[in-house]
């Protein structure tokens, strides 16, 4: 997917939202929805940013983090919740903190039939793991959203998704 | 059992104590679920070792939040070699970080051990996990075959200052259990209390 045009602020939203839960550690698979955020995160001294090779080292990342008295967030696609499942076991067996932003594939205007199945069962399976769901769709609500699932994270330690609808990121641009 | 001529190779739990022989507080260590946080478990319980009874695949990922968030202090991964093949990929994310205060140390004895000793990926001349380790991109790979390199590698945890990998070529015994406290919330307040975050 082509990156989104610079006329979209959610990202800088989102980065301003990390920035303040003072989080540490971005573990990420690299996502077009997420480009912007990813490069803002890269590019902070602050943070450490982490390419992981699939999502689910993320939720161990962010436990470790946690062990170690720093906030991790992780960043990715719809497909990739289907990596995170058993490891999600961890934050709910230990209590851990998780915090994770998606972008959500297969659900308006998808090019690609095959993102469609994860992408219709991310919402059931979140819940069945014990995570709280904050789905925004339109850009005015994200960092709202985003803010409460930072509370609901680290205020309780507990596990929750922020679902970013397809219909913030656009349609894939295909070029052949 | 596997039939299959067992290589030889160190007793797990005197390979445990000697690494740990001389720890000191800034040494947290996370094993493996199975054979390795029964080893931890031991060598004598600490507030600073966390003990994994799932997570298969995460131990090492584990390790690396932590050392990044603990630079001060060293981060010792012990986790075995069907642990480390499921989350073989952390090799290649801590290859690219490299913090130089992680050692992911894996006891490989190229079985199963908790669910009946069937043979893993390593067994017999296998999946080299060391050469996967060197090919991440990793400082430091050891491959510790006797009592003097396993005394070597106990002697670098104590100065690690590089991302350290070891492969420890362990015999395939399956000692008896020894369990430590099983409830993750404790585990993870203990741990977290005792180094003060």
């Amino acid at each position: 997917m082509n990156a989104p045009p610079a006329t979209i602020d959610w990202p800088e939203k989102l980065y301003g939202t990390l920035k303040r839960a003072g989080i540490r550690q971005v573990g990420y698979v690299p996502d077009a929805g997420h480009a912007r955020l990813i490069d803002r995160c890269r590019a902070d001294p602050d943070i450490h940013d982490v390419v992981l090779t699939t999502e689910e080292e993320g939720v161990a990342l962010a436990a470790g983090a946690w062990l170690g008295g720093q906030r991790a967030v992780l960043l990715m696609q719809s497909s990739g919740v289907g990596n995170c499942i058993n490891m999600l076991s961890l934050a709910r067996s230990c209590r851990f903190p998780l915090l994770m932003m998606i972008t959500m594939r297969g659900e308006w205007e998808e090019f690609n039939p095959w993102q469609q199945p994860m992408g219709s069962i991310v919402d059931p399976v979140l819940r069945l793991s014990d995570a709280e769901i904050y789905r925004a769709t339109k850009p005015e609500e994200v960092e709202g959203l985003a803010e409460r699932a930072v509370q609901h994270v680290f205020g309780d330690e507990r596990i929750a998704a922020l679902l970013l609808s397809q219909q913030l990121i656009g349609k894939k641009v295909w070029t052949k | 059992m596997s039939d299959a001529p067992r290589p030889a190779g160190l007793e797990r739990r005197a390979a445990m104590a000697a690494l740990l022989a001389n720890r000191k507080d800034d040494l947290l260590v996370v094993p493996g679920l199975g054979s390795t946080c029964w080893d931890l478990a031991a060598a004598g319980d600490n507030d600073r070792n966390f003990y994994l009874w799932g997570a298969m695949g995460g131990a090492a990922m584990i390790g690396l939040g932590l050392a990044l968030a603990q630079p001060d202090k060293r981060v010792l991964v012990v986790t075995g070699d069907g642990e480390m093949l499921m989350g073989m990929g952390a090799l290649a994310t801590i290859g690219i970080k490299q913090p130089p205060n992680l050692a992911i140390v894996v006891f490989d004895n190229g079985h199963y051990g908790e669910t009946g000793m069937q043979p893993s990926h390593t067994h017999n001349g296998g999946v080299d996990l060391l050469g996967v380790a060197r090919s991440c991109g990793i400082a430091t790979c050891l491959d510790v075959a006797d009592e003097v390199a396993l005394a070597d590698l106990a002697a670098r945890l104590t100065r690690l200052n590089g991302t350290l990998f070891a492969r420890v070529a362990i015999a395939a015994a399956d000692p008896p259990r020894v369990l430590p406290e099983r409830d993750g919330a404790v585990l993870k307040a203990r741990f977290r209390a005792a180094i003060g975050v």
